[in-house]
């Protein structure tokens, strides 16, 4: 049986294009497995888990907790606020009781870009990035490769575009890297204020009309726009956003061929997506939840197994 | 009485056009005879054989903590740390708790550090508090010692503030210092914005944000006939603007930290808090714009932005970690290294950008090494390999990134004020 060539899954920024392969293989081993009447195999018998959240996430959390205990791990999840980083233990104590409680794995989530990494060069557990700011968030792209694999039958040389708020997506920076390395073509689209700097030179084609995009593309990935954060600030207001990038039935209607669309919810129906599409025949959102847990499984056990 | 032989060290003086092997022969901390062989029978005989004695060096930019925050750096620790780096003065900035903007604190700062052998001068805040909006009692400040203007650490952005400092400032023909970022574009960035940022998924700070405010703040200097001077500058952008001032003749200088000559953003690459600093480290073009810069004589100074921080405080996620890292006593070798191996400057260029230009900057009086002299020396070895280790630092504070560099360029020590620190 082939192995990663990690012990840590931080990010698919430099993950070669065979541990890619690998992880989205077992996958459908896994996803066979979620069809069984009983969804439990042993694998990670045995191993804790520590599910390490500082910001909330329901949703990822519960996709990890389910494919841990899928895998017969002992799961452990902490929750804390970093909303005050003044009050109560740094991250550095963190690691030292993590350390101290000798876990075997840890998926985090944070909020700030680096926290993972800064984590797992103090400790000795394996290390899951379950999203850190607006950095990478791996197990999401990986589960979209997924989806879109599944849907289409390849990866290579299919057209994805991301619509949205590249500028502050963790999701779109892990799409981007995954993509390009299997071959994929990628694009981008959204405002240009939501832009980061030379995305170009990860090999993301520019959009900024969303009609010519989708002509373009076989699948979109549609990023949900933070409501709080952003409306009037690096746009002006969510009903032009909706306007001018919104994912429409009568946008998709006018294409010459179908788009697959994905999302990583959760969904702002009638902002960057409207409920039509988001329930209708082209969207995999549902089956990237069920995907979600299957490579979840898979990156979990080909981490929690594999020897030094 | 003392009595100090300092042999065969190459004596580099751009005051007093020297450049040569002499022998120094310091009594009572004055300079007695300068030449090509001395013997002295009662005296301390140092061999500085392969070294380089210059007018002590200053470095016009450091941030001791105290008052308010000792348990980072205390004027004391700060002072040791500068001895060791090579230099006899250093000029603070005015971010204490409180700040420096009442005659009181700037006087409590002298006082303090009256019998230390670095001179500490103390710079004065342009605004009550930092806080941009009042002008602080800059006569007041100016009488009690201090020899520039800053709100370092934040930019002065009100033009209309800007100006009338400037005006206000010139009747002590001292100049005002920037710290050059328009606060709106900085907007809680971590690092420089560009390729960088956006694969580690860190908030960015423009060059933008430095370019601009140096290109309004030269108008606005040569509108008011200003003495300005930009600290740290960081972007292409920048040095490019003070090179066109400098062109048209006015009082504009700016000062270049060896961080910002030496590493690049690429550097962030793994969030080592280390290398988060403000200005940001910027990207390779620019790291070679400041050595073009400092070799063409657009950048007037080093200067270190000393900055240290508790590791405590560094040791945590990358956006909330402060800015800034300790530099006083690697500041030569990186200079060395950086600039004076590769051919970018002199050793004697060096010496310009390291004492000369920063003692005139400040109005400090210029120093001589010659008979009759004060003796104000800095000594250091221009080839020596060395390796950084931040356990070794005089400064109480350990926030380096170049722990374990391997440089070349140590200093060897200081002479001001009577007394003789050697550090080997
Ligand atoms: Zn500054």
């Amino acid at each position: 049986m082939s192995q990663l060539s990690t012990n840590h899954l931080l990010g698919l920024d430099g993950v070669p294009r065979e541990d890619i392969e690998l992880i989205l293989n077992s996958t459908d081993t896994f996803l066979e497995v979620l069809e069984r009447p009983v969804k439990k195999v042993p694998t990670l018998q045995g191993k804790t888990v520590v599910n390490l959240f500082f910001e909330n996430s329901t949703r990822t959390r519960i996709s990890f907790e389910l494919a841990e205990r899928r895998l017969s791990a002992d799961v452990v999840n902490f929750s804390a606020s970093t909303s005050s980083v003044s009050k109560g233990e740094t991250l550095l104590d963190t690691a030292r009781n993590i350390e101290a409680m000798k876990v075997d794995m840890v998926v985090m989530r944070h909020a700030a870009a680096g926290a993972c990494e800064f984590l797992r060069t103090r400790c000795t557990s394996r290390f899951i990035n379950a999203g850190d700011g607006s950095h990478e968030h791996p197990t999401q792209a990986l589960l979209d490769m997924y989806t879109i694999r599944k849907s289409l039958g390849t990866l290579e040389g299919v057209n994805v575009c991301i619509i949205g708020d590249i500028a502050h997506s963790r999701v779109a920076l892990s799409n981007i890297f995954g993509l390009v390395t299997m071959g994929a073509n990628v694009a981008v689209c959204g405002p240009p204020s939501l832009m980061p700097r030379h995305i170009e030179k990860l090999g993301a084609r520019v959009f900024t009309n969303v009609d010519e995009a989708l002509g373009w593309c076989d699948a979109i990935n549609v990023l949900r726009i933070q409501l709080e954060r952003q409306a009037g600030a690096s746009f002006p207001s969510l009903r032009e956003y909706r306007n001018t990038f919104g994912i429409t039935v009568e946008r998709l209607d006018g294409l010459a061929k179908p788009v697959l669309v994905l999302h990583p919810g959760p969904i702002n129906r009638g902002v960057e997506i409207d409920s039509e599409v988001a329930d209708g025949a082209a969207a995999v959102i549902l089956p990237q939840v069920t995907n979600g847990v299957a490579v979840r499984m898979a990156v979990l056990y080909l981490l929690g197994t594999k020897t030094e | 009485m003392s009595t100090y032989l300092f042999k065969n060290g190459h004596l580099l003086d751009p005051v007093t056009g020297t450049d040569g092997v002499r022998d120094i022969l310091v009594v009572d901390g004055t300079i007695s005879e300068v030449r090509e062989s001395i013997a002295a029978a009662n005296a301390e005989v140092i061999d500085l054989a392969g070294a380089v004695v210059a007018p002590g060096f200053c470095d016009m930019h450091v941030h001791f903590r105290e008052p308010g925050q000792e348990h980072k750096e205390s004027l004391a620790s700060g002072a040791l740390a500068a001895a060791a780096g090579g230099f006899t003065a250093v000029a603070c900035m005015p971010n204490t708790k409180p700040a420096i903007d009442t005659a009181e604190t700037a006087m409590s700062i002298r006082q303090k550090s009256a019998h230390f052998p670095v001179d500490v001068h103390p710079i004065g805040a342009v605004t009550k508090g930092r806080e941009g909006k009042e002008l602080a009692p800059m006569a007041e400040l100016h009488a009690a010692g201090a020899v520039a203007f800053s709100d370092d650490g934040s930019c002065v952005h009100d033009t209309k503030l800007l100006r009338i400092a400037l005006e206000y400032a010139s009747m002590f023909d001292v100049p005002l210092i920037q710290h050059a970022e328009d606060p709106f574009l900085f907007a809680g960035g971590a690092m420089n914005e560009g390729y960088m940022s956006t694969v580690l998924g860190l908030p960015g700070i423009p060059r933008l944000a430095e370019d601009v405010i140096v290109s309004r703040d030269i108008a606005v200097a040569e509108y008011v006939d200003g003495n300005y001077h930009v600290a740290h500058v960081s972007t292409y952008g920048a040095v490019q603007a003070v090179r066109a001032a400098k062109e048209k003749g006015l009082k504009v200088t700016c000062e270049v930290t060896p961080h910002h000559f030496s590493l690049n953003d690429e550097h962030v690459r793994g969030y080592d808090t280390n290398t988060k600093m403000n200005p940001p480290l910027r990207t390779r073009d620019d790291v070679v714009a400041m050595k073009e810069a400092l070799r063409d004589g657009v950048i007037d100074a080093i200067a270190t932005d000393h900055a240290p921080h508790a590791i405590f405080e560094k040791e945590v996620e990358y956006v909330y970690a402060p800015f800034g890292i300790v530099g006083l006593e690697t500041a030569i070798g990186i200079a060395v290294t950086e600039l004076v191996e590769t051919g970018y400057l002199t050793l004697w260029e060096l010496v310009e950008k390291m004492s000369t230009n920063p003692r005139r900057i400040l109005r400090l009086p210029e120093i001589r090494v010659e008979p009759g002299a004060q003796a104000n020396l800095t000594f250091f070895h221009p080839t020596r390999e060395w390796q950084v280790d931040v356990a070794q630092f005089r400064s109480r504070s350990k926030n380096s990134p170049f722990h374990g560099a391997v440089l070349r360029g140590r200093p060897l020590g200081i002479f001001n004020k009577h007394q003789f620190v050697w550090m080997l």
